[in-house]
C-alpha cells in the first residue's frame, strides 16, 4: 500500500478500498520502524491522526470529504500547527507550542490530510543537509552514511521512504529541491506568492516559499492545488486564481522550447550526474520539445548575493526571539541584556549565529550599501536575466545540485562549501520563479535531480513537462532497499 | 577581508548573541571567509540598476479595512511565556 | 547673555485615531487590561505578517495635504532594529528614505502677531512600541504590548524653530490640526500626542548648528516649553564655562525640572535599518488623492481668516475660537442663533464659557450648556431684557441648572427695567433716603453721582436699564 502514490491512495480512499485508519496505522508503523535509523520527524502525532482519520473515514463514507480526504501528511516543522508543537529543528523553540494554524495547515486540513507528525529539518531552514537540527540530523533514506539535503530534509527522506505520501517543505535558496534531489523524489517550489506564508515561521521572507514535496509531479500538483491561494494575511500573497493544476498534465510536449543553462554545467558538476541530466534532456526531446541552450551571465553571483539577502533578512527575522514571550529562556539572568544574549545564545545553534551575524553586519552602518544594496541590484540582475531567457524558451532545465548526496559531516566545517551546495537553486528564489526537482536517474547509485524552472506562476507548465517525463521513466518509483 | 576580533564582539553584542572567549576565533575566521565570498559581488557592474527588494515585479501593498477582528486571547498566548504575572511579559528591570 | 540663539527641531509622534492598529485587526482602545488588545501579530510571534490598516494610509495623506506638501506615489517600510522588551519584534516597522509626507509647511503666529512659517521635513507612518510597567513588581520590569502595533504619524520638523515659545506655538498649531482633521484624539495625559524635542544652541550670526541633545517623550505643552528653556540654559552654561554639548538623548524629569542624559540609550545605535519584505511599496494615485482632497474639513488658518471677515472679529480672538473644530463649531452654531452679535458671541465664548469650562475641566462638546442655550442669553442681552451685568448671573444659574436664560429670568424676575416711570420712582426715594449726599452733590461733589446710580441699582436688584437710569439722574439731581 505505501508504495502507491498518494493519487492512487486518494483514489482508493474515496473508493473505500481502503480505509484511512488503516493506511495512517500503517504509514504509523513505518515512520516508528524508521525514526532511531532516519530521524525524519520531531514529532509524531499519532493519536491526533488516528482521531482525524477516523473523522475522514466518516466523511468518506458519508459521500463527503475533500480531495485529500483522509491522505496520510507531514509537515515541515517550520509550519505552525495548533497545539503542536513547533520548532523549528531549533533548541529555541524546543517547547513551543503555537496556538494557531499556519494557511498552508488549515488549507490541508479542509482538504482532508490527516497529518501525522512533524518534519525534522535544518534549524529555522538554515543549512543544506539538516544537520544543523537541533534534534539531530535526518538520514539518508538511500544510505544512511548520507545526508538527505536541507533544509527540507525530514519532508524528502520521509517521501522516499514512503513514511508518508507527500509532505510540505519550504524553500529559501533550495531547500525543497535540493534534498528532493538527494533522496530522488520530486519536489515544486512555487512562485513566489503563491503560497502563503502565514504561519510560516520566516527565515528569509523576500526569498521563503512553501511547497511540496511528494513521489511524483502529478502529486504534487495534487497538493499544491489544495496549498496555493491567495491569503489576505500574508502583504506578499498573490491575488490571482489557481488554475487545476491537474487539468494540464497530459498536454503534449510537442513544440515546448526548453533552455539548457550553459552556467549549471560549467564546474563542479558531477559527471556521472551531468550524464543522467542530459539522458533526461534527451527524454524531452523524444517527447517532442526542443532543447538549446542559454546563457544566464549573471548566474555566478548568485550565491554571494544570496549569501548577503538572506542572513540579513533572517538577522531581522530572529530578533524576536528574545526569550521573553515565547521560546528559550536562559536561567536566571543577571539583567536584560544577559537575558537576550544568553537565552539567544543558548537557543540558537552555530549556523544560525553565524547567518544573523552575517545579516547583522551586512545592514550595518557603513556596509549597507556595499553588500545589501549590491546584492539587491545583483537581484535585479539576475532577474532581467531570466526574463531574457525567458522571452526565448518556455522553460529552463540543469541540474539540481553539483553533485549527489554527500557523507554526514562531510562539509560542516566549512560554511562556504556547504552554500556552494544550492548553486543552481539559489537563482530561482532570488528572482522569485517556479522551479521544481524531478528524479532523473542514479549517480553512482545515488538519486540525481533534474531541475526544472520556469517564468512567474507556469505551475501547470512545470508540473506537465514533469509529469509527461514521469510517464516515460520510472526513476520517481524507486524506493531505496531499505524501505522497498 | 579579515575581520577583527573586536568587529566580530561587537557584531555578536548588537545581535544579541554571546560568544564565549574560546569560540571567537572560529566566528572570526568563519565569517571573515563568508566576507571575502559575498564581496565577489563587488565585481558586478550594477551601475544605474534599481536595487530589488522583491521578487515579483509590479506588486504592491494592499490595504486592510480599519476593524477589529482580534480578541482578548491572553491566557493562550501567555502559555508559552517564560515568565507572566499579572498578565504583564516579566523581565529583569529595565533601567531608565 | 543674548549671544546665543535656540536652534529647535520637533519631532511629534500623534498616535492616529483608527479603530484597529497599523499592521493588525488588535483594538486600539486606551486603559484595556495589560496584554488582552496585544494579537499574534503584535506580540511578533513566529510565523505572522503585517497587514496595513487603509484606515492609516487614509490619515496621512490628509495630514499631507493640511501641511501642503508631497504625498509620496510610492512609500516603503522599514525595519528599524534595536532589541528592546517593549519591542516585540526586535524591529520596529517605519517608514525611513521613502516616507509618505514630505516638504511641508505649518504657519505659527509668533508673540507679537507675525506670522512664522516652520517647515515640514517629513510625516512618517509607524508602529508605536508597548509599555514596560516598573512598579511594585520589585527586582522586574512587566512589560504590557497593548500600545504595540498602535499606529503612529511622525511628524517631523526643520530646525527652524527659535525659543521654547516658538516651538509650544507650533506643537500647538499641529495640535490643533490633527484634531480638525480628525486624525488624532490629542489627548497628551494618554501619551496620544507627545514629542521628542532636538534642541542645540550656537553664537548669533553663524550658520553652524551646535551640537544638540534630542529630549525624548515631553508629553505636554508646559514641558515642552519648560524642558526646552532648562536644556537651553543647560547647554550655554556648559559651553561658557569651557565645557563641550555632546549628542545625547535625555529625558525631562518634571517633578525636578531638569533634563537629565539616559544612559540606558546611550549605547550609539546602529538600527540596521531596511525595507520590510513582509510589506510591498505603497501606491498612491492621484485619484486617491483627489478623493481624499474633496473630503478634507476647512482648516484652522482658512477658517479664522474667515471669521476675521464673516464676523468682524479680530486676528487674534479668530485664532482662538479657532484653536479647536469643536470651539469653533460652537462659536459658529451660536452665530447662527443670534446672527447679529458675532463679537458679543466671541465674548462670551471666550470668556464667560471657556472659564466655566476650566474651572469644571469640561471640554467644548461636554454638552453642559449648548450653543443654543448661551444664543438664548445672548439674544436677552442684544434686545435689552437684561443687562451685562445680570446675563453673567443668569450664566451662572444656567450653567448650574440647566435651565433656559428665558425661564430663569422670568423665574427670578431679572428682566431690565425700562419704564421711566418706574425708574424715576426709584430714584425718588432715593433721593428722599439720602438728603445729606444729595446736598453734597448740589453743592458741587459731582463724585457723588455714582453713588446715586449705585442705590438706585441696588433698590432695583440691577435691573434698571442703565442708560435710562443715567440719563434720569442727570435730569433729576441737579434738582
Amino acid at each position: 500500500m505505501y508504495r502507491q502514490t498518494l493519487t492512487q491512495l486518494a483514489a482508493e480512499l474515496r473508493a473505500r478500498r481502503v480505509s484511512s485508519v488503516e493506511l495512517v496505522r500503517a504509514f504509523l508503523a513505518r515512520i516508528e520502524a524508521s525514526q532511531s535509523t532516519l530521524n525524519a520527524f520531531v514529532t509524531v502525532t499519532a493519536e491526533q491522526a488516528l482521531a482525524q482519520a477516523e473523522a475522514a473515514d466518516r466523511a468518506l463514507g458519508a459521500g463527503r470529504g475533500g480531495p485529500l480526504e483522509g491522505v496520510p501528511f507531514g509537515h515541515k516543522d517550520l509550519f505552525c500547527t495548533a497545539g503542536v508543537r513547533t520548532t523549528c529543528g531549533s533548541r529555541m523553540l524546543e517547547n513551543f507550542i503555537s496556538p494557531y494554524d499556519a494557511t498552508v495547515v488549515s488549507r490541508l486540513k479542509a482538504a482532508g490530510a490527516v497529518m501525522l507528525g512533524k518534519l525534522n529539518m535544518d534549524e529555522f531552514a538554515m543549512g543544506s543537509s539538516n544537520e544543523t537540527s537541533y534534534f539531530g540530523p535526518v538520514r539518508n533514506p538511500w544510505n544512511p552514511a548520507l545526508v538527505p539535503g536541507g533544509s527540507s530534509g525530514g519532508s524528502a527522506a520521509a517521501v522516499a521512504a514512503r513514511l508518508l505520501p507527500a509532505a510540505t517543505a519550504t524553500d529559501t535558496g533550495g531547500s525543497i529541491r535540493q534534498p528532493a534531489a538527494f533522496c530522488g523524489v520530486t519536489g515544486i517550489k512555487p512562485t513566489y506568492g503563491r503560497v502563503s506564508r502565514y504561519g510560516m515561521i520566516a527565515f528569509a521572507s523576500s526569498l521563503d516559499q512553501g511547497g511540496v514535496i511528494a513521489a511524483s509531479a502529478e502529486d504534487t500538483a495534487r497538493v499544491l492545488r489544495e496549498m496555493a491561494g491567495f491569503d489576505p494575511r500574508d502583504s506578499t500573497s498573490v491575488d490571482a486564481p489557481v488554475p487545476d493544476y491537474l487539468a494540464g498534465l497530459e498536454q503534449s510536449l510537442s513544440g515546448l522550447k526548453i533552455g539548457v543553462l550553459k552556467e549549471f554545467f560549467d564546474t563542479g558538476l558531477d559527471p556521472a550526474y551531468e550524464r543522467c541530466v542530459r539522458e533526461a534532456l534527451a527524454v524531452f526531446e523524444r517527447l517532442g520539445a526542443s532543447v538549446r541552450e542559454v546563457s544566464l551571465p549573471n548566474i555566478p553571483l548568485s550565491v554571494p548575493a544570496y549569501y548577503v539577502v538572506a542572513p540579513a533578512e533572517c538577522s531581522s527575522n530572529l530578533a524576536r526571539y528574545d526569550g521573553v514571550r515565547f521560546g528559550h529562556r536562559c536561567a536566571e539572568a543577571r539583567d536584560l541584556e544577559d537575558l537576550y544574549k544568553r537565552s539567544r545564545s543558548e537557543g540558537f545553534g552555530a549556523e544560525v549565529k553565524r547567518r544573523i551575524m552575517t545579516g547583522t553586519y551586512v545592514l550595518s552602518a557603513g556596509y549597507y550599501d556595499a553588500y545589501y544594496l549590491k546584492a539587491q541590484r545583483v537581484r535585479r540582475l539576475i532577474t532581467s536575466d531570466f526574463a531574457r531567457a525567458f522571452g526565448e524558451v518556455d522553460l529552463l532545465m540543469g541540474p539540481t545540485t553539483p553533485t549527489p548526496a554527500f557523507e554526514l559531516g562531510a562539509k560542516v566545517a566549512d560554511p562556504i562549501t556547504m552554500y556552494l551546495n544550492d548553486i543552481y537553486t539559489i537563482s530561482a528564489n532570488l528572482a522569485g520563479l517556479p522551479a521544481m526537482s524531478v528524479p532523473c536517474g542514479f549517480a553512482a547509485g545515488l538519486p540525481a535531480g533534474l531541475q526544472i524552472i520556469g517564468p512567474h506562476f507556469a505551475e501547470a507548465r512545470l508540473l506537465n513537462a514533469a509529469h509527461r517525463y514521469q510517464r516515460e521513466t520510472d526513476w520517481h518509483l524507486r524506493i531505496p532497499e531499505a524501505y522497498a | 577581508m579579515a575581520l577583527t576580533r573586536e568587529q566580530v564582539e561587537n557584531i555578536a553584542h548588537l545581535a544579541r548573541l554571546e560568544l564565549e572567549p574560546a569560540q571567537i576565533p572560529r566566528f572570526q575566521q568563519n565569517l571573515s571567509s563568508i566576507v571575502d565570498f559575498i564581496g565577489e559581488l563587488e565585481r558586478a557592474q550594477t551601475a544605474g540598476v534599481p536595487p530589488m527588494a522583491h521578487p515579483l515585479p509590479g506588486l504592491t501593498q494592499r490595504l486592510r479595512a480599519d476593524a477589529v477582528t482580534e480578541t482578548d486571547e491572553r491566557e493562550l498566548y501567555q502559555k508559552n511565556a517564560p515568565q507572566v504575572a499579572a498578565g504583564l511579559y516579566l523581565v529583569p528591570k529595565v533601567i531608565e | 547673555m543674548s549671544a546665543w540663539e535656540t536652534v529647535i527641531g520637533l519631532e511629534i509622534h500623534a498616535q492616529l485615531a483608527t479603530r484597529s492598529k497599523i499592521f493588525s485587526g488588535a483594538a486600539t482602545a486606551y486603559g484595556a487590561v495589560p496584554n488582552s488588545q496585544a494579537c499574534l501579530v503584535d506580540l511578533g510571534y513566529p510565523g505572522v505578517l503585517p497587514v496595513l490598516n487603509a484606515e492609516v494610509v487614509r490619515m496621512a495623506v490628509r495630514f499631507g495635504l493640511a501641511i501642503d506638501a508631497r504625498i509620496a506615489r510610492q512609500s516603503v517600510f522599514a525595519r528599524k532594529n534595536y532589541f528592546y522588551p517593549d519591542l516585540p519584534k526586535g524591529y520596529q516597522i517605519s517608514q525611513y528614505e521613502l516616507p509618505i509626507v514630505a516638504a511641508g509647511a505649518i504657519e505659527i503666529v509668533l508673540e507679537d502677531g507675525t506670522v512664522k512659517r516652520i517647515g515640514v521635513t517629513r510625516a512618517h507612518l509607524e508602529e508605536d512600541a508597548g509599555k514596560s510597567l516598573h512598579e511594585g513588581l520589585g527586582a522586574l520590569t512587566g512589560i504590557d504590548l497593548n500600545r504595540a502595533g498602535t499606529p503612529l504619524i511622525e511628524i517631523v520638523s526643520e530646525p527652524e524653530l527659535r525659543s521654547a515659545k516658538e516651538a509650544v506655538a507650533y506643537m500647538k498649531k499641529v495640535h490643533t490640526l490633527v484634531r480638525y482633521l480628525e486624525i488624532c484624539d490629542g489627548n497628551m495625559q494618554e501619551g496620544s500626542f507627545r514629542c521628542d524635542a532636538n534642541v542645540s544652541v550656537r553664537p548669533v550670526g553663524t550658520e553652524k548648528f551646535g551640537t544638540r541633545a534630542e529630549i525624548k517623550n515631553i508629553n505636554s505643552f508646559r514641558y515642552v516649553e519648560k524642558a526646552i528653556q532648562y536644556e537651553v540654559a543647560r547647554q550655554i552654561e556648559l559651553i561658557e564655562s569651557g565645557g563641550k554639548v555632546v549628542q545625547e538623548t535625555r529625558l525631562w524629569d518634571p517633578d525636578k525640572g531638569e533634563t537629565r542624559s539616559m544612559r540606558s540609550k546611550e549605547e550609539a545605535n546602529d538600527y540596521r535599518y531596511f525595507p520590510d519584505p513582509d510589506l510591498l511599496p505603497l501606491e498612491i494615485d492621484e485619484a486617491y488623492i483627489e478623493a481624499v482632497r474633496a473630503a478634507l474639513p476647512e482648516l484652522p488658518d482658512a477658517k479664522a481668516a474667515r471669521f476675521v471677515c464673516e464676523y468682524g472679529l479680530s486676528a487674534y480672538d479668530a485664532l482662538v475660537l479657532t484653536a479647536s473644530r469643536d470651539l469653533a463649531d460652537y462659536y459658529e452654531a451660536v452665530v447662527r442663533a443670534v446672527p447679529t452679535q458675532p463679537k458679543l458671541a466671541a465674548n462670551w465664548v471666550m470668556g464667560e464659557l471657556s472659564a466655566a469650562l476650566n474651572k469644571d475641566g469640561l471640554e467644548i462638546d461636554s454638552g453642559r450648556l449648548s450653543a443654543e442655550g448661551l444664543a438664548g442669553l445672548l439674544a436677552r442681552i442684544a434686545d435689552e431684557t437684561i443687562s451685562g451685568k445680570i446675563a453673567k448671573d443668569v450664566f451662572e444659574a444656567m450653567w448650574a441648572s440647566g435651565e433656559s436664560a428665558d425661564a430663569l429670568i422670568e423665574a427670578k424676575g431679572l428682566k431690565q427695567i425700562t419704564d421711566t416711570g418706574a425708574i424715576e420712582q426709584a430714584i425718588d426715594a432715593v433721593m428722599a433716603k439720602n438728603p445729606a449726599q444729595l446736598a453734597e452733590f448740589r453743592a458741587g461733589k459731582d463724585k457723588l453721582f455714582g453713588f446715586f446710580v449705585g442705590q438706585v441699582m441696588k433698590a432695583t436688584q440691577g435691573k434698571a436699564n442703565p442708560a435710562q437710569l443715567n440719563e434720569l439722574l442727570k435730569k433729576k439731581l441737579p434738582g
